[in-house]
């Protein structure tokens, strides 16, 4: 005879929250996330009641304001008598260009160096060994301020175009100036424009699309389409035949033709800069801030890039190069067809973060007087209506979705050329 | 980044609070010195000398208030500020006040919550251009490229102007005095505005003045003045005394020579009144009753401040003009000590 006794059953008590291994961790999360959000409610609260005791509680019907300054780079129109909301639109576009050209330029300079720097030829290599630990080690504000000072202090005002012996003349079959207030550049001008496309009526985003652009755009995305048919071709047809046909002459005509056609019907002529006034008026005028701001800025995060791509090829192993000279191939094409196809997934991750960096860093802008987002909404407008909290929590939010981007369309490349594990 | 969101937001609250607390005066006496917010550099109205002292006509403020409150001109802690960065930092506390040529308008009184004390120098925006430029007036400057100070009330006037004048121009935004200075000298830009007497003040720092020129045009009111925070009465009735008591003291004739002799008593109430021999003035302020005595020993009346820093007989030479004394038909009025 035995007695079966049922086992002990399982009460909750609520001392097992403390005792019982089991809860312990999750009380001790749970208790530390109310903690947090506490005092985050305090300083949230604290802070909304100390903006009313100074009059100023948080609303944002400032930005609906006349902005009331100028802005000297717009990509879009705008005045003074714009609004804020505007004007920080004209800003954030001006931070999108420096980080834009920044990026490809710091991709482009950071690879070069990169490859340069594992060179086997000692002065180059030293060379670049000593760009990237200059450029390094000294903070970016400073080379921006240094890039700044050299082209104001350096380059001819445009005074010295003048007269008839001027101490300065212009590039390039008089087609460039390069002056102390920035470089002007021809510009693209259609005789013949289809016109724009105007987007958004009058609200503050509004902008127009050249009808031109968007011609030139599909012209374009044609010719590649049947460049790569041309190409599938070749690469059937050697497939089949094991002679390569000769395309590139077709591929040159496919690519060009079509849109030299498409200019020609547009009445496509450049708007050659010229000396009038006080200043050269035609052409494209790039600043000299925005110059200074894109050079310090790529120049310091190419940087960074080279150290990346040098740690990303000497993550390959050395079999890999000897394989592929075993194969018979030059050292160029090593490089470009094994190593750095292997290499790009080291090299995409650590590259991301430093796109962030330099659009981040971009919002040092304000140091040689470019008016990107930081300067106008950051700066004037905050100014101007003594909106601190608003504008710089609308800042913060700014940056971090443009950060989020470019982390998602990295992200997004980084999944492509990650090698495919099953 | 969501923590970053929330350290902002710590800090803003930490400056709000701290610019909630009331009683400036009582802060700055137990603090035993005055934080007061001057501009970064420009010479003749806050600029360091040789030896590191603060020196100028803005400075001068600053050390009067701090005679006033602490019976010590030498207990200033100066803060160097830019037109950007000056609002916040006044909104924050971390200065008391603010003496950096800041125009006196509506909305930074009213929207943005600040007190001016009153008015120090009755200035107006005007234009600095090379001689060799051969342009004789404001409206000729269509298509200039023109170097301004952001953040400040010349921006806006500027953009006006050109506007009114239906004429165009290319704005170049620039941060310091010192880098507009270095941009305009290059010839970066064609011409640099800012109130008329900072270009003076600017262009005798030059190595060659003469062959600058500052165009007839003033384009604009700027009535430059010390402010405080909204809501501290106390502290604004402070700074707006000690700026009225060097007023009052040129028109009453008592100046930082004959003051020594004036304390002990004259025939004239109002100048007893104002140096605390009758009267409990200086009690009603929360003071001692000597606040005015030695604001006016600290660099003398405005008359003598005025002189000493941007007169006629300095390099930036500046007559006074709107800046003289009601009786000389200016605009200084100084009401009654009574």
């Amino acid at each position: 005879m035995t007695t079966l006794t049922d086992p002990p059953k399982e009460q909750f008590r609520l001392s097992m929250l403390l005792y019982d291994t089991r809860y312990r961790s999750a009380t001790i999360q749970v208790i530390a996330l109310i903690g947090f959000m506490l005092l985050a409610a305090w300083i949230i609260s604290n802070t909304i009641q100390n903006l009313e005791g100074l009059g100023k509680p948080i609303e944002f019907g400032f930005f609906a304001e006349s902005a009331s300054y100028d802005i000297n780079q717009r990509l879009l129109e705008y005045n003074s008598q714009d609004s804020h909301l505007r004007a920080a639109f004209i800003g954030l576009l001006n931070t999108l260009v420096v980080a834009v050209l920044g990026c490809i330029t710091a991709t482009i300079v950071g690879v070069f160096v990169g490859v340069l720097r594992l060179s086997n030829n000692w002065l180059i290599a030293r060379i670049m060994t000593v760009y990237v630990e200059i450029f390094r080690n000294v903070p970016v504000l400073l080379w921006i301020v240094l890039a700044m000072a050299i082209l104001i202090e350096g380059l001819p005002a445009p005074n010295a175009f003048r007269g008839d012996n001027p101490t300065a003349t212009m590039d390039l079959f008089n087609t460039v100036a390069v002056t102390n207030r920035g470089v002007y550049i021809p510009e693209f001008l259609f005789s013949r424009s289809l016109g724009d496309i105007h987007l958004f009526g009058t609200s503050s985003i509004r902008f127009d699309i050249s009808l031109d652009l968007i011609a030139f755009l599909i012209v374009l995305g044609g010719s590649i389409f049947t460049m790569r048919k041309v190409s599938a071709w070749a690469a059937a047809k050697q497939e089949s035949t094991g002679d390569r046909p000769k395309i590139w002459h077709i591929q040159l005509g496919i690519l060009f033709v079509p849109m030299i056609i498409l200019l020609a019907a547009l009445g496509f002529h450049l708007g050659y800069p010229e000396l009038k006034g006080f200043n050269f008026r035609g052409g494209t005028h790039m600043r000299n801030s925005l110059i200074a701001l894109w050079m310090a800025l790529s120049l310091y995060t190419a940087a960074f890039i080279a150290e990346i791509v040098r740690a990303g090829i000497l993550a390959i192993s050395k079999g890999q190069t000897e394989a592929a000279a075993a194969l018979g191939m030059r050292q160029g094409r090593i490089m470009r067809l094994v190593i750095l196809p292997q290499a790009l997934r080291v090299i995409i991750p650590p590259m991301i973060s430093n796109y962030l960096n330099l659009t981040k860093n971009s919002s040092l802008a304000i140091a040689v007087g470019y008016m990107d987002i930081t300067g106008t909404l950051g700066g004037i407008t905050m100014n101007q209506t003594g909106r601190e909290l608003e504008c710089v929590l609308l800042l913060m939010l700014v940056y971090l979705a443009i950060s989020l981007s470019i982390s998602a369309v990295m992200n997004w490349y980084n999944n492509r050329v990650k090698l495919v594990e099953r | 980044m969501k923590k970053s969101v929330i350290l902002g937001v710590a800090t803003v609250a930490g400056l709000a609070a701290a610019a909630a607390t009331a009683g400036t005066v009582d802060d700055v006496k137990a603090r035993g010195k005055l934080n007061c917010g001057v501009s970064s550099g420009l010479a003749g109205f806050s600029l360091p000398d040789a030896n590191g002292e603060w020196q100028g006509f803005d400075v001068a403020v600053c050390r009067a208030v701090a005679a006033a409150v602490l019976g010590d001109s030498s207990a200033v802690e100066f803060v160097p500020t830019t037109g950007k960065t000056r609002f916040t930092a006044l909104a924050s506390g971390e200065i008391d006040m603010l003496a950096r040529n800041t125009t006196w308008t509506f909305s930074r009184d009213v929207d943005l919550k600040f007190e001016f004390a009153g008015v120090n120098y009755y200035d107006g925006q005007g234009f600095m251009v090379p001689k060799a430029l051969g342009v004789s007036s404001a409206k000729e400057l269509d298509g200039a490229t023109v170097c301004i100070q952001t953040g400040t009330t010349t921006e806006l006037n500027l953009a006006d102007f050109f506007r009114a004048n239906n004429i165009s121009y290319e704005p170049v935004p620039i941060e310091t005095n010192a880098e507009a200075q270095q941009q305009y000298l290059a010839g970066a830009c064609d011409v640099y505005t800012t109130d008329a007497s900072g270009l003076a003040a600017t262009r005798a720092t030059f190595e060659n003045p003469g062959d600058h020129v500052l165009l007839p045009e003033i384009i604009s009111k700027e009535p430059l003045g010390p402010l405080v925070r909204h809501g501290d009465h106390e502290w604004g009735d402070v700074v707006r005394w000690t700026l009225n008591a060097l007023v009052s003291a040129e028109e009453l004739g008592v100046t930082s020579a004959n003051i020594d002799e004036l304390s002990a008593g004259t025939d004239n109430p109002e100048v007893n009144r104002l140096l605390g021999t009758e009267g409990t003035l200086g009690e009603m302020l929360g003071l001692n009753a000597d606040w005015a005595a030695s604001a006016i020993k600290a660099g003398g009346n405005y008359g003598e401040v005025f002189a000493k820093n941007i007169g006629e007989e300095t390099p930036i030479g500046l007559a006074r003009g709107l800046n003289a004394q009601w009786t000389d038909g200016g605009l200084l009025y100084s009401p009654p000590f009574r």
